[in-house]
């Protein structure tokens, strides 16, 4: 059962083999028993887990050929504790929300609960306000690699990734602001994909950077990925950058073939600076993909060595002003003990973040004050512009771009955290994508030393079908997807 | 003070009168409990984001178009960071760089009377933004409460040139702004509630030179005699300041109604850096010709458009045609006063209003809206006025009945008082030759050239027929009898 598809729980519980109580009741005794070493989730609920179970059998019964449930309704999965969920305890990874219990649901987790009918097991763990790519930076404490634990699962989504790896959950929320669901997809062997910036609602996903941040799905497959992707996008009137489009069905073109496409394969991404055990793995994929009909062709894009340089202005620019919220006066961390309103603001925001979040803090401020404006803030948006333009370029030549997801893989814990420029550039192929708003996703496309490689497919703006497409067909003629981490049962 | 020119300029916070607020659904109602017209986006919990309510952008379109201005294409929203308790988000959301309204202008008439004079303010800009909560010092022991259903009202920011000379000016322009912003539905005006606030940046210069002095920004300044006192105050603190060999800092300043003086909040040097930049969570302010079109449609005519109106149809001066529509009451009053009286008695029409009333008003203390004396008992007692039922001076004594509720109709007090003028000339020839006979001494000094003695005839004619003869009859007579 822990391996099945989303297709295939979704086929039982509509058979009524099992109950949407079961299922959730096995994934909730998986957690009790193996988060305790992976730290994976930092909130579980077993009482409202079990009575979104409740409801949701009750909305399988009453289901007919008519009105039949949605596919997705009754199966569990885990959230991650970005996103605000009703009578939920949500922290953002932080110390600073440590006790906030939200008071509503953020759109997505509306959309899961209310019309797709899912199951949340829980939150997962993070790097604090998803600043970080190993899940060290949570106050929380970092969350193991169920494929090595004394390895990180990356980050920021590393608690989704881990859940879902070590089969805590079927699949789960994440969200990627620089590569926070494709890095720890990769890391842990998932597929996850970052849809176009502006198709999945923002609403109640706390902001790290604003203009970068989307939410999206992390699972085993690409095709439960366009499951649950259904369920989480839309447009919302209450997230302005929310794209109005009719709303699609992620799955129709799983099964299309291939021939005749076009994969463009960035010169930038197979240089210097990425693990040859990963590089191997992706040009064996890539190979894979000849086979299955594409063709390749090189592309180029020459501004993505400015992608991390200008992304490490923009995110602190929006980050320093969105996290001006956290300040002890309405709800969340105050200081015990302070002397004056001043005070009060540096004790709580100083005790309250973590040193990565005061960094970015610190760095955004910086750069958006008075005479650094321009220097800064204005000529990173200016190579922002550059570098989604050198992806219009490319996309003129192919249909979609492919190369690794990250330069290696998995590292052991602490082995960067003191170190913050190498821990930067673990998302240095993540970035870009971001930067210009385009779909990504990374799928397992093999091992190196023992450890996920994953493949990154970056398609054009709209184009999440097209990804799912090509990641499904690969998966019909590939198992790494399937393989699943020893230790686990 | 003689060599010194004083430079003013001003911002005004002007509440806009939507229903909700410019990024929340919440309620703007003034007044309601602490706390409760605030919701998750106006408490800025994790997660929420802003939505921007049109009808804001269709108050500062309004406005725009009301003051001649460039309604912008495109605007941008931005973050203008600090930290203030209620200040839920740690950022405004306003605009910096690309406001929505850009220019315009504003004509006033300052002074009264023979010293009346007009004069153009140009306008800079004007831009939407949210206003902050309220924090609350008093009754809480020593902390202070946070009150967040102000928190997201919607503001547009107006902000003038430096083209303002005086105090008198400063308080014509807010005035004059005040009425418009009422006039085409945007705002309420309600001083005392803060719907509508002014700062001035006030410097002084010697007369002559080009180069403006160094200003001091006084705040939230809620009623116009506060902004004058300010202003005033203000004023001969820098001349004196400057004349003393001090060099004046740039600062906000605060003014103190009970003392009547300005003190400094913070200088230049302890100025926030706002650190303003684009807000991600915004789309740019897109506004159409089309919506541009369409918001032109439904304005009402505008003062500046009635005043035309006035002078080239009713024939009245500038500065009555001013006067008349310094506000929408008085020109709603005297528009409807005239649609009775008919076009021909516009000007007496305008002259009652503008004098009569609003002195009795003013005495009273009242506003027009309150006024006893309603347009058409105004209309009827001028159109009686202009059949010479009754003189001027006859028809204070109607004005003052219908005043004081002694009548309904102008026509029932002069019947029932019987303020009838004396038309008769046979009547008025007698009361004429009474005054003659009783009064040779007068009539002799006349005689020997003192025209004087021929006013003391008048009044006494007119004080025989109780004030009701026709003055001009009575003059008349009076000059024929006299030569003959």
């Amino acid at each position: 059962m822990i391996n099945a598809s989303l297709k295939q729980l979704s086929q039982a519980l509509a058979a009524k083999r099992i109950s949407s109580i079961e299922l959730t009741q096995l994934y909730l005794d998986r957690i009790a028993r193996l988060n305790p070493a992976l730290n994976a989730f930092v909130t579980v609920d077993p009482e409202k887990s079990l009575k979104m179970a409740r409801a949701a059998d009750a909305r399988i019964a009453a289901a007919s050929g008519a009105k039949p449930a949605g596919p997705l309704t009754g199966i569990p999965i885990a959230q991650k504790d970005i996103f605000c969920a009703e009578g939920w305890r949500t922290t953002c990874g932080s110390r600073m929300l440590a006790n906030f219990i939200s008071p509503y649901d953020a759109t997505v987790i509306q959309k899961m609960h209310a019309e797709a009918g899912l199951v949340s097991l829980g939150k997962t763990n993070m790097d604090e306000f998803a600043m970080g790519s190993s899940n060290e930076t949570s106050f929380f404490g970092p969350v193991r690699n169920p494929w090595d634990q004394q390895r990180v699962p990356g980050g920021s989504s590393g608690g989704s990734a881990a859940a879902v790896a070590a089969r805590l959950a079927p699949a789960a929320t994440g969200t990627d602001t620089g590569g926070s669901i494709r890095q720890p997809a990769a890391l842990c062997n998932l597929t996850g994909l970052k849809p176009t910036y502006g198709v999945v609602s923002r609403y109640g996903m706390i902001a790290f950077a604003s203009s970068l941040d989307q939410g999206g799905p992390m699972a085993r497959s690409a095709e439960d990925c366009a499951l649950l992707l259904n369920s989480m996008a839309g447009f919302d009137e209450r997230d302005s950058t929310s794209l109005d489009r009719p709303l699609e069905d992620y799955a129709r073109e799983l099964e299309k073939p291939l021939t005749g496409l076009r994969i463009g394969l960035p010169k930038e991404f197979f240089g210097a600076g990425c693990d040859a055990g990963v590089m191997a793995a992706v040009q064996a994929a890539i190979d894979e993909y000849r086979k299955l009909g594409a063709t390749t062709v090189e592309v180029s894009l020459p501004n993505s060595h400015l992608s991390v340089p200008a992304y490490y202005v923009i995110a602190p620019a929006e980050a320093s002003s969105n996290l001006s919220r956290f300040d002890g006066v309405r709800y969340g961390y105050r200081a015990p003990e302070y002397g004056n309103l001043d005070d009060m603001y540096m004790k709580s925001r100083a005790q309250g973040f973590g040193a990565e979040v005061k960094r970015r803090i610190l760095i955004g401020t910086y750069v958006l004050s008075h005479g650094y404006y321009d220097a800064y803030y204005l000529q990173a948006q200016r190579i922002r512009r550059l570098i989604a333009n050198d992806f219009v370029e490319a996309f003129k030549s192919c249909d979609v771009i492919m190369g690794p997801t990250s330069p290696t893989t998995a590292f052991k814990l602490g082995e960067k955290a003191a170190d913050p420029v190498q821990m930067y550039l673990s998302d240095i192929y993540t970035i870009a994508v971001n930067l210009a708003g385009l779909p990504g996703m990374s799928i397992p496309c093999g091992f190196a030393g023992g450890l996920p490689v994953g493949l990154q497919l970056i398609g054009n703006y709209f184009a999440e079908a097209q990804l799912l497409n090509m990641a499904h067909r690969y998966q019909q003629v590939s198992d790494w997807h399937q393989r699943s981490p020893a230790g686990i049962d | 003070m003689n060599q010194w020119e004083v430079v003013i300029g001003i911002e005004t916070h002007a509440q806009l009168a939507t229903a909700t607020k410019i990024f929340s659904g919440a309620a703007t109602a003034f007044g309601a409990a602490p706390n409760t017209q605030a919701c998750a986006v106006d408490l800025a919990l994790p997660g929420v984001l802003p939505v921007l309510n049109k009808m804001a952008v269709e108050c500062a379109i309004r406005f725009g178009l009301a003051i001649d201005a460039e309604v912008a294409g495109k605007s941008v929203f931005a973050r203008k960071n600090y930290f203030y308790p209620d200040l839920p988000k740690g950022y405004q959301i306003s605009q910096m760089d690309l406001p929505v309204v850009v220019g315009g202008k504003i004509a006033l008439q300052v002074g009264q009377g023979d010293k009346a004079y007009e004069k153009v303010v140009r306008l800079t800009r004007a831009h939407l933004e949210e206003d902050a909560g309220k924090s609350l010092h008093e009754d809480f022991h020593g902390k202070s409460g946070i009150d967040l259903n102000r928190a997201g009202t919607p503001l547009l920011e107006i902000v003038s040139e430096p083209d303002m000379r005086s105090s008198d000016e400063a308080v014509a322009y807010a005035k004059v702004l005040h009425a418009l912003v009422r006039w085409i539905g945007i705002c309420d005006g309600n001083m005392q509630e803060g719907s509508f606030r002014c700062d001035a940046n006030v410097s002084v210069r010697p007369k002559g030179q080009a180069e403006l002095g160094t200003r001091r920004e006084i705040k939230n300044l809620n009623s116009f005699r506060f902004l004058k006192e300010a202003i005033d105050f203000e004023v001969q603190w820098q001349i004196n300041e400057i004349e003393e060999g001090r060099k004046i800092r740039q600062a906000t300043v605060l003014f103190d109604p009970d003392t009547g003086e300005t003190r400094m909040m913070r200088s230049k040097e302890d100025a926030h850096d706002y650190r303003y930049f684009p807000d991600p969570d915004l789309l740019p302010l897109a506004i159409s010709a089309d919506w541009i079109d369409r918001v032109k449609g439904e304005l009402p005519e505008l003062p500046r458009q009635m005043r035309e109106r006035f002078i080239s149809d009713l024939g009245l001066s500038g500065y009555d045609a001013t006067t008349l529509t310094a506000s929408q009451e008085m020109a709603d009053y005297f528009e409807s006063t005239v649609t009775i009286a008919g076009k021909a008695n516009a000007k007496p029409c305008a002259n009652w209003v503008m004098v009569d009333l609003a002195a009795r008003l003013n005495k009273e203390g009242r506003e027009l809206a309150e006024s006893p004396v309603s347009a058409a008992q105004l209309a009827g007692l001028v159109q009686r006025i202009a059949d010479n039922t009754v003189s001027n001076n006859i028809a204070k004594k109607v004005f003052d009945a219908l005043w004081n509720g002694d009548g309904a109709t102008a026509d029932e007090v002069i019947e029932r008082q019987g303020l009838r003028q004396i038309t008769d000339s046979g009547a008025i020839a007698a009361l004429v030759d009474e005054v003659l006979a009783a009064n040779a001494a007068s009539v002799a000094e006349f005689r020997a050239g003192k025209e004087k003695a021929f006013n003391a005839l008048v009044g006494q004619v007119m004080k025989a027929a109780k004030g009701k003869a026709n003055p001009q009859q009575v003059n008349d007579l009076l000059r024929q009898k006299l030569a003959g």
